[in-house]
């Protein structure tokens, strides 16, 4: 899009984990840009890896290979005391409001946490004022301010996971499933805070997720994944409307869309399951699933530029760009 | 409409009234619930956490929690035969028999220690009426096997060595394996991927549809009971606040302001929506309920008479609207009864 450095870039980014059956490649040679102020949806099933490059973007976990720039300064190459000041800047939001939140710590301590441990605030009385603020901000009523995570629904525990991730007046949140968990009406109201909060504070998120709706109603550019590997990236608008990997083209047509328009219409259904990203063959991991796969697929693939942003890694668009759409 | 052929009714529950007792609280969790399952039906039961749904579900097996689940009033009918007034033994031979369920979690549903062709062949040996053999009912695992699509080979493996949408399979070749009448699916694909969500369902429509039982879907997915249901009930707070076909409820232009709201809570894949609508606050307290409606203190509609009385069905046809919106006006209209 513009010519500044983006917010967050990462490349040929892996994240390797040894297992007593071989190499597990959870996230493997993956290239992104997240522009300032703007949203990129990663989607995928689970064990897709997308959760793991969410940590290893932020450096909770180390990556294997590869570069990930933050403002342009590699992290990777960060010290102990580097990173800390960067935690500041990036947060993160879980999926599972239940396990994240300390069960012994009432709300307003678990929002002054990060306060305290940055040291933004010291002074007691500033910290109960940015605690009462912040709980303002995402929706909490001050009553709860000593309640504790049990007791309260899910919704508003994510609402807790949501202050505590803003208390330090981040850059960049990684919103790891944040909605997964809750009732549709609950889901609404945090997007929208969500999708609020990016516009008043400039946020920018990296949003994980496997629902697709939820990614398209959020997202400026999506990031399909599959077994660890980037397969398509397209701004959302674009993605959703001229999906190009076959993956992704089954991925939308596998969700169940609420009206009867396609009611008693017969679907096409992607057979198979995942296989294991333990070893992968080289060449399309998605072949084994895939109605066009062929001998070419087993060779190394190479991104496809489609459009100005959008790229899809299959041997299918290798010719002449946009010849045999895979339609 | 897929009306024609005049089927009958298998289920009918009436005036299901559930509540959970504990020394410290009641929550009432079915308020005066009634519907009913024809047969080859699939009724969609939706709703979001602690609309009753599941507790509805757990009525008709009689399975609620023994000391604290009490069913306070009403009927099930199943067949025309009351199961609340059913003793242990005939339970035993309704259940995997005639009515069978399928939970949310295959992972927790499933025995651990025992191979799944045991699992299967389990629920045919307890309902075994044809004096079926040994060999006979290991041939009929194998049946249901690959029935939803697992190789048969398979059976000798434990439950750990498959994958959620394969446990899931297994789950419901269990259910199936008597060829109930009724089969009640809680949840069934929500623990699953998209793709493999895809692949279940449109599997237990196939078997569905060749075995011609009918079956009551529990689901908070408006996608999915678009796609499969014929019925729809729309639960909240204990209470079916809005009933009709799938038709009713997706085509009709008048609904009860809950499933307005929760229609436009959704994120839609097939529509450009700015902003999500949520609905407003929070699911009531069950141990303490408001009066009137249960809807009344989220509801952007609402009236004084909402806050006092309960609202009156409102019939337009096969749809029936629990709203003092629709109370007033036509009451008595009831256009083309059906």
């Amino acid at each position: 899009m513009s010519e500044q450095t983006p917010l967050i870039e990462t490349r040929a980014l892996k994240k390797y984990f040894k297992t007593s059956k071989g190499v597990l490649h959870a996230v493997d040679d993956i290239n992104m840009k997240i522009e300032k102020g703007t949203t990129l949806g990663v989607v995928g099933e689970s064990g897709c890896g997308k959760s793991t490059l969410g940590r290893v973007v932020l450096g909770l976990i180390g990556a294997t290979s590869g570069e990930i720039y933050y403002k342009g300064r590699d992290t990777v190459k960060f010290s102990k005391r580097e990173m800390r000041g960067l935690r500041k800047e990036m947060q993160i939001i879980f999926q599972d409001p239940y396990a994240s939140l300390n069960p012994r710590m009432s709300v307003s301590e678990i929002i002054a946490e990060p306060l305290r441990v940055n040291g933004i605030l010291r002074n007691r009385r500033e910290i109960d004022k940015r605690v009462k603020e912040l709980m303002d901000t995402v929706g909490i009523a001050s009553r709860l301010a000593y309640a504790y995570p049990h007791e309260l629904d899910g919704g508003r525990r994510q609402r807790v996971g949501i202050a505590r991730a803003l208390s330090v007046n981040p850059e960049f949140i990684v919103c790891d499933e944040p909605v997964s968990s809750l009732d549709v009406s609950i889901q609404a109201q945090i997007l929208n805070l969500m999708m609020d909060f990016q516009k008043e504070m400039g946020l920018t998120y990296m949003f994980i997720t496997h629902d697709l709706s939820v990614v398209k109603h959020i997202s400026d550019e999506i990031m399909v994944m599959y077994l660890g590997q980037c397969v398509e990236r397209a701004p959302s608008k674009e993605l959703f409307a001229q999906p190009k990997h076959p993956y992704t083209q089954a991925l939308l047509k596998a969700v169940p869309i609420p009206s009867l328009k396609n009611r008693g219409k017969p679907r096409e259904i992607l057979p198979g399951e995942v296989t294991s990203p333990i070893d992968p063959q080289p060449g399309c991991r998605f072949a084994p699933r895939c109605k066009y796969a062929a001998e070419r697929c087993r060779d190394p693939l190479a991104f496809q530029k489609i459009s100005q942003n959008h790229f899809v890694a299959c041997k299918l668009y290798e010719q002449a760009g946009r010849e045999g759409e895979a339609q | 409409m897929e009306e024609t052929r005049k089927s009958k009714t298998i289920l009918e529950v009436r005036n299901l009234n559930v509540v959970y007792e504990t020394d410290l609280e009641t929550v009432y969790a079915v308020n005066g619930v009634s519907f009913t399952v024809k047969e080859g039906e699939t009724l969609g039961l939706v709703g979001e956490t602690g609309a009753g749904k599941s507790t509805t579900a757990l009525s008709i097996l009689r399975l609620l929690a023994e000391n604290t689940g009490k069913i306070r009033e009403g009927s099930i009918l199943f067949d025309g035969e009351d199961i609340l007034e059913m003793d242990n033994l005939a339970l035993q031979k309704l259940r995997g028999e005639d009515i069978s369920m399928i939970f949310q979690d295959p992972m927790t549903s499933l025995n651990p220690v025992l191979t799944v062709g045991y699992q299967i062949a389990e629920v045919l040996e307890l309902h075994n009426h044809d004096h079926r053999s040994a060999k006979e009912i290991d041939q009929k695992v194998e049946e249901m096997l690959r029935l939803v699509g697992i190789p048969p080979e398979r059976k000798h493996e434990y439950p750990h060595q498959f994958s959620g949408g394969m446990k899931q399979r297994v789950v419901i070749a269990i259910a199936l394996a008597c060829e109930p009448r009724l089969l009640i699916a809680d949840e069934p694909t929500t623990a699953l991927d998209v793709t493999i969500q895809a692949q279940v369902i449109d599997m237990m429509e196939k078997l569905k549809d060749r075995l011609n039982t009918s079956m009551i879907l529990i689901t908070h997915d408006l996608g999915i009971v678009a796609e499969i249901c014929d019925q729809v009930a729309i639960m909240y707070a204990g209470e079916i606040i809005e009933r009709g076909t799938v038709y009713d409820i997706f085509e009709s232009q008048r609904h009860h302001p809950y499933t307005e709201g929760l229609f436009g809570s959704i994120p839609r894949l097939d529509d450009e929506t700015e902003r999500l609508k949520p609905i407003k606050g929070l699911m009531p307290d069950p141990t303490d309920l408001p009066k009137g409606c249960k809807f009344s203190p989220r509801c952007p509609q609402c009236m004084d008479i909402c806050r006092e009385k309960r609202p009156p069905v409102c019939r337009y046809g096969s749809h029936e609207i629990s709203c003092h919106l629709f109370g007033q006006s036509q009451e008595h209209e009831g256009r083309d009864e059906a």
